[in-house]
């Protein structure tokens, strides 16, 4: 009984000891109840996380920006969905960032967000994304976290394999998951074979501080599906590889007839030899419809360019500009380890992973070291090329991140964990369960030349019973892994947004000090904007009505507006005068068919609104600004359609009426 | 019986063992709070009435016109949504601001309003009376200066 005391004892004392843990916690092994692992993922509050990290949104067509290693969700940029949050897409300003040459799409199914890079290694400077379903290409500048462009691609479907820098963001890659009748005509899905072609798109980004995406240059490939891509580097700088299914060409049940082959390929591009070629004219101008759309800082608004025609490059016309690598068996993700030498291939139905050499490929093509020719392209022999296989490591691998110590992580879907294996002597040294079903995987830099090989996080397909549940539909989910051992270790499951497929993630230090804290008001170039009270007024051009107004905590001016009529089209033109940072004011008001605005300081945005009846309607800030927040709201009359009446506004004793 | 005694009893000590730690920290905010009080009684205590910021020292000679007009437009584009001359807005008439308040003063308050109206005795004061802390237009240094040189030419007629 007395032992038993004493423990007792014994035990609420360190209880109490612990309890009181004078330095909350920060840096200290107390109060952390014995748990490594959350001792390694905790970011005391007030402390900032080590890395960035950008997930993409999958299906919800966004990305997130969360802290690692705390897990901690910090935004979801709008990319390629309207978010009313924001009122990205819904405001006059961003409508145009999702036109497209099918009219407004305002959706997309987002990928892989892939950071700039200078010399191989992640910059800072902007953050793409792939949209998979209506073929697109979104730049994320990453001063302001804000999308500021989105290129079609045309002659294209499935944009999967994309966007995948190049090494000093020369190009974006976008290749086509879904090969169709091209130029895009209606033919028989059952002439597949024959008459569907794949097509490798290369963007080109200026190397400014705009980032401008161009389409450079298309290259017209058999009807596969290109389904992943990596670009070389270092001494494979230059190349981009693609890997391939369906070189069956089955139109139908692929499932079962796209999976026939004993090898499928990884399509080796030489872009530099691409650019050769277009400078010698070797293309075919091809008719193409797509849209270019642009977003200034200045203006705070965007605008769509319409593009009329692509260059196309045709293999077989031009030697030496792409050549099919065999690879077993309908390989999913591939990846270039940090030195440019290796080239994996997740051959996802192969129960070997294949890795190619890029020395050996070069040697293989002097030697034309050919098995046959598919539409002019040379096809490779395997054993030329191939640098070693790891044996039976796991069912279904996917994608390939790299540590930069010699080490490679691969992850299987079907048996649910990550496999870390030896680059060059090709034997596995390591592997943990996910939960569950993981599909990409990331180490910061990891597909860079220069790994931080110290976090490692899986992107998983299923959560199953990780959470607590919410129905039928459960949060994707990420596990955070410490690879800085011998022996990788979880330390914490974090939901995301939609369904994360891959992600990127960049030293906090390498953006933090460049994040913009607000737009300066005389750098405002909005064609509608007001920079003090003094011009706001309300004009009337024939039905509509714009209502020029500006916010400072916490009032709007004006605050009230009279004589708008059945019939109207209202435009609410909101510059935020604030000049300070984290003070961005909302605006909403009553009825409206669209979403808020959410006005940063110094900029301007444009709610459309349509009254569908005679009354008075308010409008307020929905974003608390200061103790006076609630005060912050106004009201618009609207009168019957045939009234006689003027516009006038005003706030407080400034009465204003229209000539 | 005796074992949730115990550990009764030993709940009980880290309660007050935490607590008190809590209440002396509790004290101490307390006997600041007291004398910021005291100090804005007095008006001038702390800085001298020249406001807590980056300005310390301001030399003031003629009244400088092109400078006053100057001033007067950064004044409307910056100040005006909340501020005017002659009237309680959302903040106070500035009518007699360079009478009551010394120059320095007055440019600390608007480059610097965060911590001006946690420290500065007088700054404190008008937040409490007008509740809506005055926003940060991050103003330089020169803009400051010509926009009390706009004020000190109101005041002067």
């Amino acid at each position: 009984m007395k032992t038993k005391l004493f423990l007792i004892l014994a035990l609420a004392l360190s209880i109490v000891l612990t309890g009181c843990d004078s330095d909350g916690g920060k840096g200290s092994k107390a109060g952390m109840v014995g748990s490594n692992a959350a001792e390694k993922v905790y970011v005391a509050p007030g402390e900032h996380d080590e890395f960035y990290a950008f997930l993409s949104g999958g299906f919800s067509g966004q990305v997130s920006v969360y802290g690692l290693p705390s897990g901690r969700l910090f935004k979801v940029i709008p990319v390629f969905s309207q978010d009313g949050e924001k009122g990205y897409g819904y405001n006059e300003e961003t409508k145009p960032m999702l036109e497209t040459s099918h009219g407004f799409v305002p959706w997309d199914d987002s990928h892989h967000p892939e950071l700039s890079q200078t010399d191989g290694v992640p910059d800072g400077r902007f953050l793409f994304i792939n949209g998979n379903n209506t073929p697109r290409i979104a730049k994320i500048d990453l001063r302001t976290f804000e999308t500021t462009e989105i290129i079609e691609i045309p002659n294209s479907a499935g944009n999967h394999s994309s966007p995948f820098t190049t090494e000093n963001s020369e190009y974006l890659v976008a290749g086509t998951r879904f090969s169709i009748p091209i130029t895009e005509t209606d033919v028989s899905v059952k002439e597949y074979a024959a008459k569907f072609q794949g097509m490798l798109t290369f963007v080109s980004v200026s190397p400014d501080e705009v980032g401008d995406m161009e389409i450079d240059f298309q290259i017209l490939m058999p009807g596969f599906d290109y389904d992943l891509a990596h670009s070389g580097k270092g001494p494979s700088h230059g190349w981009t590889f693609f890997t391939t299914y369906n070189t069956e060409k089955a139109s139908t049940m692929k499932e079962v007839n796209a999976s026939q082959n004993d090898k499928d390929f990884i399509a080796a591009v030489n872009w530099k030899k691409a650019q050769e070629y277009v400078k010698a004219g070797k293309f075919h101008t091809m008719p193409s419809n797509y849209l270019n759309n642009e977003y200034s800082d200045h203006t705070h608004s965007a605008t769509s360019k319409k593009m009329t025609s692509t260059r196309v490059l045709i293999p077989s016309e031009c030697p030496g500009l792409v050549y099919y690598l065999p690879t077993p068996k309908s390989p999913h993700g591939v990846d270039v380890d940090p030195s440019g030498e290796y080239i994996v291939g997740n051959g996802k139905l192969s129960a070997d992973l294949t890795v190619h050499s890029y020395s050996k490929m070069i040697k293989a093509i002097e030697a034309k070291a050919f098995e046959k020719e598919i539409d002019g392209i040379p096809v490779l022999k395997y054993d030329q090329v191939v640098a070693g296989v790891v044996e039976k490591p796991g069912l279904g691998p996917l994608h390939t991140e790299f540590d930069g110590k010699g080490y490679a992580y691969t992850t299987f879907f079907i048996s649910s964990e990550v496999v870390k294996w030896k680059l060059g002597t090709w034997e596995i040294v390591d592997r943990i369960p996910s939960y569950y079903s993981v599909g990409h995987l990331m180490i910061p830099g990891g597909d860079s030349r220069k790994p931080w090989g110290k976090y490692l996080v899986s992107l998983n397909k299923i959560t199953k019973d990780r959470y607590l549940p919410t129905g039928p539909e459960l949060a994707h989910s990420a596990q955070l892994y410490d690879i800085s051992g011998d022996k990788m270790e979880l330390l914490l499951d974090f939901p995301t947004i939609g369904e994360p497929h891959y992600a990127q993630a960049i030293a906090a230090d390498i953006i933090k000090d460049k994040s913009l804290k607000y737009y300066k008001l005389d750098d405002n170039k909005h064609p509608h904007a007001v920079k003090n009270e003094k011009d706001t007024r309300v004009e009337r051009k024939g039905n509509e009505v714009h209502v020029y107004l500006t916010s400072i905590r916490s009032h709007f001016a004006p605050d009230w507006v009279e004589g708008v009529k059945l019939g109207d089209v209202v435009y609410f033109h909101l510059t935020n005068l604030e000049q300070d940072w984290d003070v961005p004011h909302g605006f909403a008001v009553k009825g409206a068919n669209n979403a808020e605005l959410l006005v940063m300081p110094g900029q301007t945005e444009t709610l459309k609104w349509i009254p569908k009846a005679v009354g008075v309607f308010p409008m307020y800030c929905t974003d608390f600004c200061s103790a006076l927040h609630q005060e912050m709201q106004g009201y618009v009359r609207v009168h019957p359609a045939n009234a006689n009446v003027k516009l006038s506004w005003g706030l407080n004793e400034v009465e204003k009426q229209e000539k | 019986m005796i074992k949730t005694m115990a550990l009764f009893a030993l709940s009980i000590f880290m309660l007050v063992a935490c607590g008190e730690a809590g209440d002396a920290q509790l004290e101490k905010n307390a006997s600041s709070e007291t004398e910021a009080v005291e100090s804005a009684a007095s008006e001038t205590a702390g800085n001298d009435g020249l406001g807590v910021g980056p300005v310390k020292s301001v030399t003031i000679g003629a009244l400088d016109a092109a400078m006053a007009k100057e001033g007067e437009d950064l004044f409307t584009k910056n100040c005006t949504a909340c501020h005017k001359i002659e009237a309680k807005f959302v903040g106070p008439a500035l009518a007699g601001v360079t009478e009551r308040r010394k120059p320095e003063w007055i440019m600390n308050m608007i480059m610097n309003p965060e911590q001006m109206v946690k420290e500065d005795p007088v700054a404190k004061e008008l937040l409490a009376e007008f509740l809506a802390p005055m926003a940060n237009q991050h103003i330089t240094e020169e803009q400051a200066r010509k926009i009390v040189e706009y004020f000190r030419q109101v005041d002067s007629k």
